[in-house]
């Protein structure tokens, strides 16, 4: 079996035909692809969550900052604000809100993380698939195969469009981020591929033209609040696939939507830090008493 | 690419190109160096002199230097720890025309006197291409294991290393050649697929006109 992951609806048809998840399919094929055992790519994903984890966890404590001091803290705040249960989105939602800052934020204070598919938007998938282990008894297992699905879909992401900022802003990290996440959480609450297909679709279509602008140049502000952003994305796009909501721009045109408007963003909005947020006084000012004068 | 270059790598943060990325820079250095570093002369141009303390950028290289991969705990301590085993670093901006944005230039010395100087480029997601060694042109990533073989230019020494390779069953996936002037110093970098045992190694550093062998593997 070989696939060429340069088409997301490809993909779903696959897996629908073979009666797989895309998951399932996407660790079939890649340790053909690898020369290794599902088991062992499952062993590999396996350490990948515990990392997740570990980083949910610590960059979830009160005292996490970074080094530019800019951001620490709000893991913490958010989880608090999740447990005491009177959040307008829900328990599930906050708790996925909480984890997904709380890694970012661990990834701005120089801890370790996954990226997934970027450093900078690393806490999207987490958010994603940790609240399922922890709210909806979502086993290792398939939280692993959902990384899987999740991997899948970045693959035809970085062919057809881009995974980086700096080529096309942040619809290419949170972005791809959330589309992936999307995928997985619609295969974890037992949705077919063409509703995760859907799912990644409207994750897309919902970030689509986020640029990156980040205050200094950082992967701080407003990256951390971004992956807030996207694994809410993430939820609202799955909700909608899980309910029968269909995207009316195939996913895969979506892709090539996504391609096209990261080439056509400005050089001041693709990570240098010179437009948006970044341009702002408050931003400028900022970045000024972290580098100095210059 | 496969689907551990989305759900991965593991490492330090904040950010792949700027952190991991610089972190491999550094690691190939040390390895080119292939002895204990004492001294590190590390120049960083374009986005790498802007942002390299926000970034970790400067730990995230000396903690490469001092043999570190990047998801290495000890990473953000990684300038404490230098000066703990009693490796002197300095920073400076240095100008490349026509190079990428992320690139370091680094000049290590070590304890036994040898010199290395790697110039390497961070090209994103942690990916790495080094672009110089010891003043040489060179263009490897490190995805693949790599040999680097300085030699003097002389006829057969490629065979030589190439009917080694063969012997072990070792399949070259690219070579590259540079020489600055004939019949002087050259570099010859091989990328294999596959690994190679330590014997390998150690029969390539015999050979004759054959001045090292440095093996990088892949991370």
């Amino acid at each position: 079996m070989r696939i060429a992951y340069d088409s997301i609806a490809e993909l779903a048809r696959l897996a629908a035909s073979e009666t797989m998840t895309i998951g399932q399919l996407v660790l079939e094929e890649q340790a053909e692809q690898l020369g290794r055992t599902k088991e062992q790519l499952l062993a590999v994903l396996d350490e990948d969550l515990t990392v997740m984890e570990q980083a949910a966890r610590r960059g979830g404590r009160k005292d996490v900052h970074s080094h530019s001091g800019l951001t620490g803290g709000d893991g913490w705040r958010m989880s608090q604000y999740a447990q005491a249960g009177q959040t307008l989105s829900g328990p599930l939602a906050a708790s996925a809100m909480a984890i997904a800052i709380s890694v970012a934020e661990y990834n701005a204070a120089m801890g370790r993380i996954v990226a997934s598919p970027t450093a900078g938007s690393c806490g999207i998938l987490p958010g994603a698939v940790l609240v399922m282990m922890e709210q909806r008894g979502t086993s290792r297992q398939q939280a692993c195969e959902a990384l899987a699905a999740a991997g899948g879909i970045g693959l035809v992401l970085a062919q057809q469009a881009s995974i980086a900022g700096a080529e096309g802003g942040c619809q290419a990290e949170c972005g791809s981020a959330a589309a992936m996440a999307a995928a997985a959480l619609v295969e974890l609450n037992g949705g077919t591929p063409e509703m995760a297909a859907n799912a990644a679709a409207m994750a897309i279509k919902n970030q689509l033209g986020l640029v990156c602008d980040p205050v200094a140049g950082l992967v701080e502000v407003p990256c951390i609040k971004r992956n807030a952003g996207g694994v809410m994305c993430a939820l609202c796009a799955a909700d909608m696939a899980l309910a029968g909501i269909r995207s009316v721009i195939p996913v895969d045109e979506v892709v090539g939507a996504m391609r096209e408007v990261g080439e056509s963003l400005p050089c001041s909005l693709r990570e240098t830090a010179q437009g948006g947020l970044a341009a702002t006084p408050t931003g400028q000012a900022l970045a000024r008493k972290i580098f100095g004068a210059d | 690419m496969n689907i551990f270059d989305i759900i991965g790598p593991v490492m330090i943060g904040p950010s792949s190109s700027h952190t991991a990325g610089a972190a491999r820079i550094g690691y190939v250095a040390r390895k080119i160096l292939a002895q204990e570093p004492v001294e590190a002369e590390i120049g960083l141009a374009g986005s790498f002199a802007q942002t390299y303390k926000g970034h970790g950028t400067d730990r995230a290289l000396i903690a490469g230097i001092l043999g570190m991969r990047p998801d290495d705990e000890r990473l953000p301590r990684s300038l404490e720890l230098a000066k703990e085993q009693g490796l002197r670093f300095s920073f400076h901006t240095v100008q490349l025309p026509k190079c990428h944005p992320n690139t370091a230039v680094i000049k290590l010395t070590g304890k036994e006197g040898a010199v290395a100087q790697v110039e390497g480029a961070s090209v994103g997601g942690g990916n790495i291409l080094i672009t110089r060694l010891n003043g040489m042109e060179s263009a490897f990533t490190g995805q693949c294991d790599t040999l680097i073989i300085p030699h003097r230019d002389t006829p057969g020494v490629i065979a030589t290393v190439t009917q080694a390779l063969a012997l072990y069953k070792v399949n070259i996936g690219n070579f590259k050649l540079t020489r600055p002037i004939k019949g002087d110093m050259a570099i010859m970098t091989i990328e294999l697929d596959g690994q190679l045992d330590s014997g390998v190694v150690e029969l390539l550093k015999k050979q004759p006109n054959v001045a090292g062998v440095v093996y990088l593997r892949a991370n």
